[in-house]
């Protein structure tokens, strides 16, 4: 015969009184597990969707990203690559820059595997007499691309071959020429090989001929006067703070300038998007964040309700159950239990109590996480059954909160009087 | 003979609504061992009080309770809960048994307070036998008669093999027979060398005391 025993055979006994304590403990311990289950869940929702959204941007960026691609490349060339003493005013008045740099800076730019630009396309571009028709044209002598990366890619400007012609949309309109056609320019027979359509610039009045062609015209031999790029869908709007470096460092005596701004506008309406992404994002962040934190204020406020209120209840359970046992403790006072002893026997049986409660609670705590969704028609999300720290938790703190509840209890059938109780009984 | 408890001018007065009450007054008296003292008196005259008091559970307001030359009231509490476990059995007329241990447990609880030597059950099944409760063990007080509840709480009593032993109107709930089965019983302890103090209002009980004590009005006549 040991205090465990008796504890043990007194919870036995009486039944509906240690069920009552332990439902009551189960009560709190299963709204502390499921509040924190649900937050669980929340949490594991909200990663699930920012995964998810985080996912379908950066697809829709890949896509963005490759309309813009298709754009730009559309647009044509919108970077120029200049001699460093070119002044830039003459350039905007003439339409043609007036200094002149070696054809061989095309080159050398490919070779170093330049990465904010690509398209690279040396030119020579001079406004002229056309003597033959007696018209002011822009010419254009061009070579193919120097490709950077690959010998595969798509030329955005055909290189035009020697003895051909590519005429603007309004030159070929009011010669009037045609493709096939031959014509004189300076001297020279050519072909019309091509007529752009109609893009409304300048491109309009302007006759591409080959390269080499154009230098022996304009007695220009080797030399450009201009380089044309396209430049990389860099990341950032002053995509120029990026090119400049990286060509001043190649080609120290030229200068980048931006050949269309158009192109600016789209890749500020690149990074907008970009940025209206993760604007999103965040916006679905913070209203998951801020459901959370509803969440937690409402559990923050019923967790101690009913832990209160079920430590009460415990209190109460374990007062009628030292008023009831009132002569069992003096009959064992007079046996020689010592006050602590008796103590030790009420809080011993808070102490199952507690345990039961943990046990029993955390199980229905669980299953109600579980069954919780966390919006109607939400996909279940499977949480561990076992959290073995929360699981500890509660193993030790309801057993521990029971005992605090049944204390001034226990402390009072500790302090019995055993004489008073036996003369009254 | 060697006296096993010495009271000494015991008084204990309580203080109620109409002044001081003088329960028990001057009171003196020795048992030795092997006597068996019946204290006789109408109820209310203070014969619980002096037992309570003699059994370590009362401080007495004046005077003192010597047993075996010790007075427990000297000690702590916890001393004299220790003294009590180790020196002194009770029964009650209510038997107070505990309603939810079953026979056997009910007599082992007398060693809830001491330490365990080994030989506790096998006394107690001694006991359980010597009463006639062997088919009896495994039921609780409330599947027992009453003569079977106060035999039970007698075992109890002696598990220990107390030097006291303290009986409340030990037959005030049983018949006859009962109540013989008991007197008998605490005459044989006191035979065999403790000493028993038995208060009662049944002048019948003295029969089987070495020794019978008048008391009223909180004084022994």
């Amino acid at each position: 015969m040991n205090l465990y025993r008796l504890v043990f055979r007194e919870i036995l006994h009486r039944k509906l009184s240690f069920s009552l304590g332990v439902i009551s403990a189960a009560v709190a311990v299963a709204g502390l597990v499921a509040a924190l289950a649900i937050l669980q869940k929340h949490d594991a929702r909200t990663e699930q969707i920012i995964t998810a959204k985080e996912a379908e941007t950066r697809q829709q960026m890949v896509k963005l990203e490759d309309d813009y691609r298709k754009l730009m490349l559309k647009m044509g060339f919108n970077v120029m690559i200049l001699p460093k003493d070119q002044n830039l005013s003459d350039l905007y008045a003439d339409d043609f820059a007036s200094n002149y740099m070696p054809e061989e800076y095309a080159t050398r730019l490919a070779k170093s595997r330049v990465a904010t630009i690509n398209h690279i396309l040396p030119s020579l571009q001079q406004k002229v007499k056309w003597p033959e028709h007696e018209r002011t044209v822009l010419l254009m002598g061009v070579r193919g691309e120097v490709y950077v990366q690959s010998q595969q890619q798509k030329p955005l400007l055909e290189m035009v071959a020697p003895g051909t012609m590519i005429l603007g949309h309004e030159l070929a309109r009011s010669l009037p020429l045609k493709v096939g056609d031959q014509t004189k320019l300076m001297g020279h027979q050519f072909a019309v090989a091509k007529i752009n359509p109609e893009r409304g610039n300048k491109d309009d009045i302007t006759v591409w001929i080959n390269l080499t062609e154009a230098q022996e015209l304009l007695g220009k031999r080797g030399l450009i006067n201009g380089i044309l790029a396209l430049d990389c869908t860099c990341d950032t709007v002053d995509r120029l703070s990026r090119i400049r470096p990286e060509i001043a460092r190649i080609l120290p005596d030229t200068q980048v300038i931006e050949y269309a701004s158009q192109a600016l506008t789209r890749a500020e309406a690149r990074q907008r998007a970009a940025t209206e992404a993760q604007t999103s994002i965040q916006r679905e962040k913070d209203g998951r964040a801020t459901l959370r934190g509803e969440r937690e204020a409402l559990a923050a406020v019923l967790v101690p309700v009913v832990l209160v209120g079920s430590s009460i209840w415990i209190g109460l359970l374990a007062l009628a159950n030292v008023r009831e046992r009132r002569c069992e403790i003096g009959i064992l006072r007079a046996l020689g239990l010592r006050a602590r002893q008796i103590l030790l026997i009420f809080l011993g049986k808070a102490v199952v109590i507690g345990l039961g409660g943990a046990a029993f609670g955390y199980v229905v705590g669980r299953v109600v996480g579980a069954l919780w969704r966390d919006a109607p028609g939400a996909q279940p999300l499977h949480i561990a059954f076992i959290d073995p720290r929360l699981l500890l938790l509660v193993l030790v703190a309801a057993p521990v909160l029971a005992a605090l509840a049944s204390w001034l209890p226990a402390m009072s059938a500790s302090q019995q009087d055993p004489a008073v109780v036996l003369r009254e009984e | 003979m060697s006296a096993r408890l010495q009271i000494e001018s015991l008084s204990k007065s309580y203080s109620g609504p109409k002044g001081r009450i003088d329960v028990v007054n001057e009171v003196s008296l020795t048992i030795n061992a092997g006597e068996f003292v019946a204290v006789q008196g109408p109820s209310g005259c203070g014969k619980t009080t002096l037992l309570l008091a003699a059994g370590a559970l009362l401080q007495p307001t004046r005077g003192r309770v010597l047993l075996n030359g010790q007075d427990p009231y000297e000690l702590s509490s916890g001393q004299r809960a220790q003294f009590r476990a180790l020196n002194i059995g009770f029964v009650f007329q209510q038997f107070h048994l505990v309603p939810y241990l079953d026979v056997l447990d009910n007599i082992l609880a007398s060693t809830l307070a001491l330490k365990r030597n080994g030989n506790e059950h096998g006394r107690a099944l001694e006991l359980v036998e010597q009463f006639g409760l062997t088919n009896r063990l495994r039921h609780i007080p409330a599947a027992l008669s009453t003569g079977e509840r106060q035999r039970v709480a007698l075992a109890r009593a002696l598990l220990n093999n107390p030097k006291l032993l303290l009986a409340d109107e030990p037959t005030g709930n049983l018949d006859e027979e009962n109540g013989q089965v008991v007197m008998r019983c605490l005459a044989d302890f006191a035979r065999a060398g403790a000493a028993v103090l038995l208060v009662t209002h049944e002048p019948r009980a003295g029969d089987h005391a070495s020794r019978v004590v008048k008391m009223d009005g909180g004084k022994l006549r």
